[in-house]
């Protein structure tokens, strides 16, 4: 009974949530606000992989940007070289999903094996990789510069866009979730807890994390194609550690293992973040911006290290009980 | 008939350290073995190297007739051979509930189930329940289980081994740590099990007296070899046994 109505009140809050979203853009008429609200959604689908590594399986990736870095490439390559249809960001999506399936893959396979801090380690050198393949093949990526490309006409209209990502984040988040509650994520979690045990119960590790790492690479892969899109634009940045450690931040200010503590942390970040780049113009030190995130890091992990749905919890557990 | 269970020569080695060494064994189907040795004696080590944890210096393992040695613990669990830890080994911020259903999904063989619904595998919740209530834990079904006392720990340790249902079950001193008035329950979930006759059980326990009334056969160890294996009353005669083991030399601190 209690069960069932405290589910049905926090389905009423996303259900609220939703709503308001949805009526954004007919309130707010400030395109920034907008964008803001976009990229809000793409990063929330971009930590919530990462939160398939670090919160259901326990893994811990310095280099999950290169799923990020694939996907815009890949879906912003399709749309310079190919041409700006509709078809061809859907042709680049399917491509985007057979890429980082592929190099998921094959990093899990190659590096899951490894104690946790070598795998760290692996995967900052791979996306490091990465990062010198896309400078160097000129041809292609116009190096460190990048380049600026034409999106399909459906998704120029910075309202449209908006939905689109809207709808992006949710169908991702039901997908995700479902993917956790499966009997599948359950092993992932007991993973996280104790992999000896959970191996003696009869699951193969290797199995789950490669799993774990494909599910979470291809949701990025997708996100950093979404993300290409928002900016028309594409350069080398995608895949730098900073993309990864702004999904580590996001993951664990909103509360690790919970999906939902993703979307709050993508939004938190970034709208303190837009918030620091407006105060640049009274002083420089707002400019800074990374000094204050490490700051926020620090003491999150110190005070919440449970984030934000994890006190949350909290709370809602003494409440339930006093 | 052919034994269930079975090694040879089974040896490990750390460094010039050895506990255990030539280590033979045949286990018959649905007999009821119990290990007794000093602390230190290998005994837990015996299990490791029969459950796969750690892998022999020398010496094989025969699983009904198939030479196990090689394989993970995984794929020894999936060919019947289940066991429980002297340490209790179990998921802490996971409920005790999530615990015993991790290992009835294991047991139904559902491995790979990506996006199924929950709804869709509920029998193994009813049936983790059923579990929990038969070691006498059902009212903490809901709690996290690192917020079990250490006994109740014990318990979910021997549910989740219950759970999944192995023909081979290896328990290492379940009624460690557990207060004394929970001990003869537990001890009962044990001899029902056995009663039941289609598993085969090999039993560490210091608790020696306790376990003496429903052992078939009783193995000491002893500086990790084995000492003797016999009937319980013909080990309780022997002579060796009592000089080396139940004379002075056997330890009841744990
Ligand atoms: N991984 C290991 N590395 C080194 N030595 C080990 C290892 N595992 C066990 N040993 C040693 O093997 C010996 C036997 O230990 P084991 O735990 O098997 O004894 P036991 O008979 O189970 O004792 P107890 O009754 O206290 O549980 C001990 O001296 C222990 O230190
Ligand atoms: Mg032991």
């Amino acid at each position: 009974m209690m069960l069932t109505r405290r589910l049905a009140s926090s389905r009423w809050w996303i259900g609220l949530v939703v709503l308001l979203l949805i009526g954004f853009p007919f309130v707010s008429d400030s395109r920034g606000a907008l964008i803001l609200m976009t990229q809000i959604f793409i990063y929330a689908v971009f930590a919530m992989s990462y939160d398939i590594l670090l919160g259901y399986t326990g893994i811990i990736s310095f280099g999950h940007a290169m799923f990020f870095g694939i996907g815009a490439y890949t879906t912003a390559i399709f749309l310079h070289r190919w041409d700006h249809s509709l078809l061809s960001f859907l042709v680049s999506l399917l491509a985007v999903l057979v890429l980082t399936g592929i190099v998921s893959y094959l990093i899990g396979v190659m590096t899951l094996r490894l104690k946790s801090h070598f795998y760290a380690m692996l995967t900052l050198a791979i996306a490091g990789l990465f990062l010198v393949l896309a400078e160097k093949w000129r041809d292609v990526t116009k190096g460190s510069d990048g380049f600026t490309f034409y999106i399909p006409d459906l998704l120029k209209d910075r309202t449209s866009l908006y939905f689109v990502a809207l709808a992006f984040m949710i169908i991702m988040f039901f997908l995700l979730k479902r993917f956790t509650d499966s009997p599948t994520g359950k092993v992932l979690q007991a993973i996280r807890e104790n992999e000896q045990r959970t191996e003696s119960l009869g699951y193969q590790i290797l199995h789950y994390k490669i799993i774990a790492s494909m599910v979470a690479g291809l949701a990025a892969g997708l996100s950093g194609s979404m993300y290409a899109i928002t900016l028309r634009f594409v350069n080398t940045a995608v895949f730098g550690t900073n993309v990864t450690l702004d999904a580590l931040l996001m993951t664990i200010i909103g509360g690790v293992g919970t999906l939902f503590g993703s979307m709050l942390g993508s939004a938190l970040i970034l709208l303190v973040h837009a918030g620091l780049t407006d105060l640049a113009k009274i002083h420089w030190i707002f400019e800074r911006w990374m000094i204050f995130f490490g700051a926020i890091y620090i003491l999150a992990v110190m005070f919440f290290p449970q984030g934000i749905v994890g006190m949350f919890r909290q709370w809602r557990a003494k409440w339930n009980k006093g | 008939m052919q034994p269930i269970l079975q090694t040879e020569g089974l040896t490990i080695a750390f460094g010039g350290h050895k506990p255990v060494q030539d280590v033979s064994l045949n286990v018959m189907p649905h007999t009821f073995t119990s290990i007794i040795g000093p602390n230190g004696a290998g005994k837990t080590t015996l299990f490791n190297l029969l459950s796969g944890q750690l892998k022999p210096t020398e010496g094989k393992v025969w699983l009904k007739g198939k030479d196990i040695t090689h394989l993970s613990v995984a794929k020894r669990t999936r060919l019947g051979l289940g066991r429980s830890f002297q340490i209790t080994n179990v998921f802490p911020s996971l409920t005790v509930l999530e615990n015993v259903r991790l290992a009835v999904q294991a047991q139904a063989g559902v491995y790979y189930s990506l996006f199924a619904s929950p709804k869709k595998h509920a029998h193994f919740e009813k049936r983790a329940i059923e579990l929990l209530e038969t070691v006498l834990l059902g009212a903490k079904a809901d709690s996290l289980a690192k917020n079990l006392a250490h006994g109740e720990k014990r318990k979910l340790e021997i549910a989740m081994l219950l759970a999944l249902e192995t023909e081979v079950l290896l328990l290492d001193e379940p009624t460690a740590g557990m207060s004394l008035e929970e001990v003869p329950s537990i001890l009962e979930v044990i001899r029902r099990i056995k009663e039941e006759g289609n598993r085969t059980i090999l039993l560490i326990e210091h608790k020696m007296d306790m376990v003496l009334s429903f052992s078939d056969r009783l193995l000491v160890l002893f500086n990790g070899r084995l000492l003797a294996e016999d009937t319980p009353e013909n080990i309780m005669k022997s002579e060796l046994v009592q000089t080396a083991y139940l004379g002075g030399l056997y330890d009841d601190a744990s």
